[in-house]
């Protein structure tokens, strides 16, 4: 029996009890149309995390996810209304934050600075780098044109543009993780950094990989958040890292790096998707949300530990009580 | 990564007066000394007594939560949740003020929320092992959602006058109430990392925790502690930064957690943990309030002394590595 398998398995499962949970006072929250809002939602929050994922992978964490996407949303705002086409505004954008992701990589691969401390300070010039943009303006619904904002609320078979967005890159992800010698890599990079230097895998590329990924993605997402919410400002997303971690984090993606799944990544993510849209339903204020994610965090984090507890530590202990 | 065999061994140690004067704290101490003499030539408003008195704000709060939190990286862990205890404790004090609490109720209750939160962190990691960046930014989210939960889109205002000692009183002259907790806290820390037991074993631990245990070394005690110390910290500058503001808005003190570190890191203590010094982290915390302060001069708006801070804190670390890198 693998572990693994059993994690997204009771992932899973608490997703359904959740929404049996919610069925059983609100039947109108698990409609097929509901559910699909839900998707929809969560789509900032599932791309999000996937770039992450592979990131922590990597033995990294990227804290300037949302600041990224804030950047990157802003900037596209800012095209749109200097009416440069729809296009060009997303190839800049996915490029613009692969950029802002490759100066994380960069500073963690040539230079060697812990991750946490490079995405910490980047967080902060990235978001203050749009007040010096815009001198703290705002740009509103009817700045923007009707193009931009109408390309993410689409409806394509039944689901917005959005959400097929989603689905899309949770599928080349699914890919990417499983099929590809990077997605190898990442693996190989955080199960085991020395063991692959000495595969001929490099340790730094395969991070720098990882926050240019994760990078593009926040880009693309900001496009999405300002179109979808019609409105750029420089806090828009602010905290968002912390649900973007959160999501990966009970999604089942060890912090240590090299283990964890496309599958139980989305799952994360949809997890705190249901509970954001559900509070409202069930008549909890959204200001519980903030606490309920933390919990979740720490409940997640107790359990991935004990699932996979490094069999270095036990010996350890025996001898501790022995003496 | 950067192992290098056949480290070069000098024929003979520098003499100690030469080691301080190469050394990081020197540095800042020059940095500072250069940031106090360029703001005095820039504002004219710069060497006023009281203006400086005011000036001390910029960092005092944050310094107290960073000596703690500097033994914390020392031993190889982390405390992201810092700026989220301060809200959790403004939060009940806010409470027990609203129920007609007086002054030293209201402090104890700082002092005790602080610790609860730290004990909370500390049995997390050092009990159940859990890693420290993850927990605390669990916590972070925690501890201020419970704020938010209690207070909404509201605040707590109308403490008591007598409670406004702390944040807004003054010893004697320009000397603030908490420009002496800031100077006692950094006596305590020091003598405690760099003259104690305690010390040397925050010190082992973050060198190689693993040799620390099997040298008797009780880590996971340690680890405890130093966590209770920064719940401790944070506790004390709540009530520090309630008093001066004299509100509690759920979002009080967002972001300290960042300064926190840049300060610490500033300060040369080494992120990976192992090495660092408490003088290191009064003199960063002295030239990050001269920097704030002088850049409020000069009315560059807060979210751009951010960007600065954020820059600050990436260059200190990436420019001695690309140093090195450049000597090799």
């Amino acid at each position: 029996m693998s572990i693994l398998k059993s994690r997204e398995a009771i992932l899973a499962l608490a997703i359904l009890l959740l929404l049996a949970l919610i069925a059983s006072r609100f039947p109108g929250f698990v409609t097929p149309a509901n559910l699909g809002k839900v998707f929809t939602d969560t789509s900032p929050l599932i791309l999000l995390a996937l770039g992450q994922m592979v990131v922590i992978l990597t033995k990294c964490i990227d804290l300037s996810v949302a600041a990224n996407l804030a950047l990157c949303g802003m900037i596209a705002a800012l095209m749109d209304g200097a009416g440069i086409p729809l296009p060009v505004i997303l190839l800049t954008v996915i490029a613009l934050g692969a950029a802002l992701g490759a100066i994380n990589g960069l500073l963690v691969w040539l230079l060697g600075i812990p991750s946490i401390v490079v995405t910490l300070g980047t967080m902060t010039i990235y978001r203050g780098s749009i007040f010096l943009l815009t001198d703290g303006a705002w740009i509103n619904a009817h700045q923007m044109s009707a193009g931009f904002k109408a390309f993410p609320r689409t409806v394509i078979a039944g689901l917005p543009v959005m959400a097929w967005i989603a689905i899309a890159v949770i599928a080349g992800f699914a890919v990417l993780v499983n099929r590809t010698a990077l997605g190898r890599a990442f693996y190989a990079v955080g199960g085991n950094p020395h063991a692959a230097v000495y595969t001929g895998i490099s340790v730094g590329r395969t991070q720098f990989a990882a926050f240019v990924i994760a990078g593009a993605l926040a880009g693309l997402t900001g496009y999405l958040w300002v179109a979808r919410y019609a409105v750029a400002y420089v806090d828009i997303a602010g905290g968002f890292e912390l649900d973007v971690v959160a999501a990966c984090v009970i999604g089942g993606i060890a912090i240590a790096g090299g283990s964890g799944t496309v599958a139980g990544c989305v799952m994360g993510a949809l997890f705190l998707g249901i509970i954001k849209n559900a509070l409202p339903v069930v008549g909890i204020s959204p200001f519980w949300q903030m606490a309920i994610s933390g919990s979740a965090i720490l409940i997640a984090i107790a359990f991935n530990a004990r699932a996979n507890r490094a069999p270095g530590r036990i010996i350890l202990k025996r001898a501790e009580h022995r003496t | 990564m950067t192992e290098h065999l056949g480290r070069q061994i000098p024929d003979r140690l520098t003499s100690p007066l030469t080691r301080a004067l190469k050394s990081w704290e020197a540095l800042l101490l020059v940095v500072a000394v250069l940031i106090f003499i360029a703001n005095s030539l820039a504002s004219p408003y710069f060497l006023d007594p009281w203006n400086l008195s005011d000036a001390s704000f910029n960092f005092t709060e944050k310094a107290m939560i960073a000596f703690a939190v500097a033994l914390l990286i020392i031993s190889g862990e982390i405390d992201l949740s810092v700026g989220s205890i301060i809200a959790l404790s403004s939060t009940v004090m806010g409470l027990a003020m609203t129920a007609g609490a007086g002054t030293p109720v209201l402090v104890l209750l700082g002092l005790a929320t602080g610790l609860a939160c730290g004990a909370f962190n500390g049995l997390l990691v050092a009990r159940f092992g859990l890693p420290s960046i993850v927990v605390t930014i669990g916590t972070m989210s925690l501890f201020r959602g419970i704020s938010y939960i209690v207070l909404g889109d509201g605040a707590f205002t109308g403490y008591p006058a007598s409670f406004g000692w702390f944040g807004q009183g003054y010893v004697f002259w320009v000397i603030t109430v908490e420009l002496v907790i800031f100077g006692f806290a950094a006596i305590i820390f020091g003598v405690l990392l760099h003259r104690t037991n305690f010390g040397r074993m925050v010190y082992a631990i973050g060198n190689n925790a693993v040799a620390a245990r099997f040298s008797g070394i009780r880590v996971e005690r340690v680890k405890f502690t130093l966590f209770l110390l920064t719940g401790l910290m944070s506790g004390i500058a709540a009530i520090c930064l309630t008093s001066r503001l004299g509100s509690t808005r759920p979002s009080i003190a967002a972001g300290f957690e960042l300064e926190v570190v840049t300060i610490v890191v500033l300060g040369g203590v080494s992120i990976l943990g192992g090495s660092g010094s408490i003088i290191g982290v009064v003199l960063a915390a002295i030239l990050m309030g001269l920097v704030t302060f002088g850049l409020g001069l000069m009315n560059v708006p807060g979210i751009v002394m951010s960007i600065i801070v954020g820059l600050l804190l990436i260059a200190v670390i990436a420019l001695p590595r690309l140093w090195s890198m450049a000597r090799r």
